[in-house]
């Protein structure tokens, strides 16, 4: 019955063109063919108009009733909505899949942004624990603090914090960029498995403890190295990608990259050539 | 999980019982098996205010054994009765609840190690907090269940600190709830949240030392600790940053004295905290909607980092 239920799964799949191969091992590497395009059905998706905008106030709202709102306003096509009132709520703008321009008049709780993809977001305030955790693409740019596991599992998309972040910021993240425009507390990157974290400022204790791979670039002092993190030579490349990604991030424009620190895994303890969806989409 | 707050006024006093009750409530998803309260109130200084149990809440979710109630009686007489043998005068007396009391008391208190010894030598009597400041009010149940029960929402004072428990490591009882007290130590008083690995050994070397314990809570250790050092000549800050290294576990916790308000968080920066801090006000709790029940207004607050000790005075 099981093989059934398998065989009847690959040919739908494949009918979809999701994929022609054997899906074991190296193998399962499939780039995105933009002919096939209209096969797919982006479930939880809007087509939005940014300039049609809106306010939403959600003091006298629960967390699930906030994202409801904002679910159906993205549903009757408003690209720009502004929350107003988030009072450190937990949960708030999590689960958004599609392109938004979305704006935050106060701080965030717990959990914030969580599980996105796509959406443009600026938080004018402070932002709790694993905010825009499980990232896959967009850009989240936080105007104060951050609390602890900042980006945990982001595996693309800009996650940018003009403040300062507690602990564990990316922790196991894999893509994506975190920049922090102050300090970040101990074991910043780790187990870190792809991605860049650029910190201008003072990093903790444990800096990149076990990351298995990824790069962490410090302008300030590091409290200390945690296992398998090592310094490595800060290139002329990456230069001008650093001195890039912060003009865009607007933030740090003027800072002198030259003097940064780089610091990747000592070891290389896995694998990761295989490019994550979002990557796939960047490579056509 | 746990959840804790605190607050502290400088240099005005504040509706502290009605806030902090606020800030505990905001915390209720983090656990509501017992809600506690250190509440530091305005008194004139003269008096001991002493909150004792004489037995256990067994309603509804407690892990306490049920009791014949006429006993709680048997054990209030004893108690009165080594007060008065210890040249203590009970000047006010209430009776909140059939197992918990509140006493104010003239005694003029040179060792207050053995005065405790002493009324705690009665089975099933703990002093709560001693203190002519702080009173600690803790029982099952939310925030707003354990303020409305103690009507606390009018306790004007300086500071305080709270704690919402989901009990994970002892039992659901008010042994095992927080605030502890900082015995012997007049009005100091500790809410945490987190683990501690090292408590037995911790604990033993405590007991040798007369220090002792009510509960298998883990952080009523944190309080005997402190106390410890602060006998042996350390200021609370030090004996706070010694604690860092004398603990073992994750957690963030919050001491209260009299003038002062600390907070002291781990080198592996586990356990949240979020920190309000201005010239008027410190607020702080493990979530931000904690604060936020005081401050509805945007302000900036962050998170304090691994390792960081700070006390604030009022």
């Amino acid at each position: 019955m099981a093989n059934i239920k398998t065989i009847e799964k690959k040919s739908k799949a494949q009918s979809m063109g999701m994929h022609t191969e054997v899906l074991t091992g190296r193998t399962q590497q499939k780039f995105f063919n933009p002919d096939e395009a209209e096969n797919f059905y982006y479930f939880g998706t809007y087509d939005v108009d940014f300039n049609k905008r809106t306010d939403l106030d959600v003091k006298d709202m629960t967390a699930p009733e906030a994202n409801k709102e904002i679910d159906k306003l993205m549903s009757e096509g408003y690209g720009t909505i502004v929350i107003k009132n988030p009072q450190g709520k937990h949960s708030l703008g999590v689960g958004i899949l599609n392109k938004l321009n979305l704006i935050f008049e106060g701080s965030l709780g717990y959990f914030g942004m969580g599980s996105c993809d796509g959406p443009t977001v600026r938080i004018n305030g402070r932002v709790g624990w694993s905010c825009a955790e499980n990232l896959m693409a967009g850009k989240v740019v936080i105007e104060k603090n951050a609390g602890s596991c900042f980006g945990a599992a982001i595996r693309g998309g800009d996650l940018i914090c003009k403040g300062s972040v507690g602990a564990r910021t990316g922790i196991d993240m894999k893509g994506g960029t975190i920049i922090i425009g102050g300090d970040a507390g101990a074991f910043t990157g780790f187990m870190m498995q792809r991605g860049r974290i650029i910190i201008l400022g003072d990093v903790g204790i444990n800096l990149g403890d076990s990351m298995y791979d990824g790069t962490i670039f410090v302008g300030g002092k590091i409290g200390s190295y945690g296992s398998d993190a090592v310094d490595s030579e800060l290139t002329k490349s990456d230069q001008d990608w650093l001195k890039r990604k912060l003009k865009v991030a607007e933030i740090g424009e003027n800072f002198n990259v030259s003097k940064m620190k780089k610091i990747v895994a000592g070891k290389k303890l896995w694998n990761y050539d295989n490019l994550e969806p979002t990557e796939k989409k960047g490579a056509i | 999980m746990c959840g804790i707050a605190g607050l502290i006024h400088r240099g005005k006093s504040s509706n502290v019982g009605s806030e902090l009750q606020g800030m505990l409530q905001a915390l209720k998803h983090r656990g509501e098996d017992s809600t506690g309260y250190a509440l530091y109130g305005d008194t004139d200084g003269k008096n001991f205010v002493m909150r004792f149990k004489v037995g256990e809440n067994v309603g509804e979710g407690s892990s306490s054994v049920m009791e014949d109630v006429s006993v709680y009686d048997e054990r209030k007489k004893i108690v009165d009765e080594y007060l008065s043998e210890m040249g203590a005068k009970i000047v006010k007396e209430e009776r909140t609840l059939p197992y918990s009391l509140r006493y104010e008391i003239d005694y003029d208190a040179k060792d207050l190690l053995e005065f405790s010894q002493k009324i705690e030598s009665i089975p099933g009597v703990e002093i709560l907090s001693m203190g002519k400041s702080l009173e600690v009010i803790k029982d099952l149940g939310n925030a707003k269940m354990v303020c409305d029960r103690y009507s606390l929402d009018k306790v004007v004072g300086t500071h305080a600190i709270g704690h919402a428990r989901m009990a994970t490591e002892s039992g659901v009882d008010i042994k095992s709830a927080h605030p502890f007290w900082g015995y012997p130590f007049s009005d100091v008083s500790v809410v945490h949240n987190g683990q501690l690995t090292n408590y037995w050994n911790n604990r033993r070397a405590l007991e040798n030392k007369g220090m002792r314990f009510m509960s298998e809570c883990d952080s009523e250790l944190i309080a005997v600790y402190i106390a410890q050092k602060m006998r042996e000549g350390a200021s609370l800050e030090e004996g706070m940053k010694d604690s860092l290294l004398g603990l073992d576990g994750v957690f963030t916790y919050f001491v209260a004295t009299k003038d002062s308000l600390g907070m002291a968080k781990d080198t592996m920066a586990a356990k949240p905290l979020v920190l309000y801090e201005s010239d008027e006000l410190v607020a702080m709790g493990s979530e931000e909607i904690a604060i936020r029940s005081v401050l509805p207004q945007e302000i900036d607050t962050y998170d304090p980092f691994d390792g960081e000790v700070k006390v604030w005075r009022i």
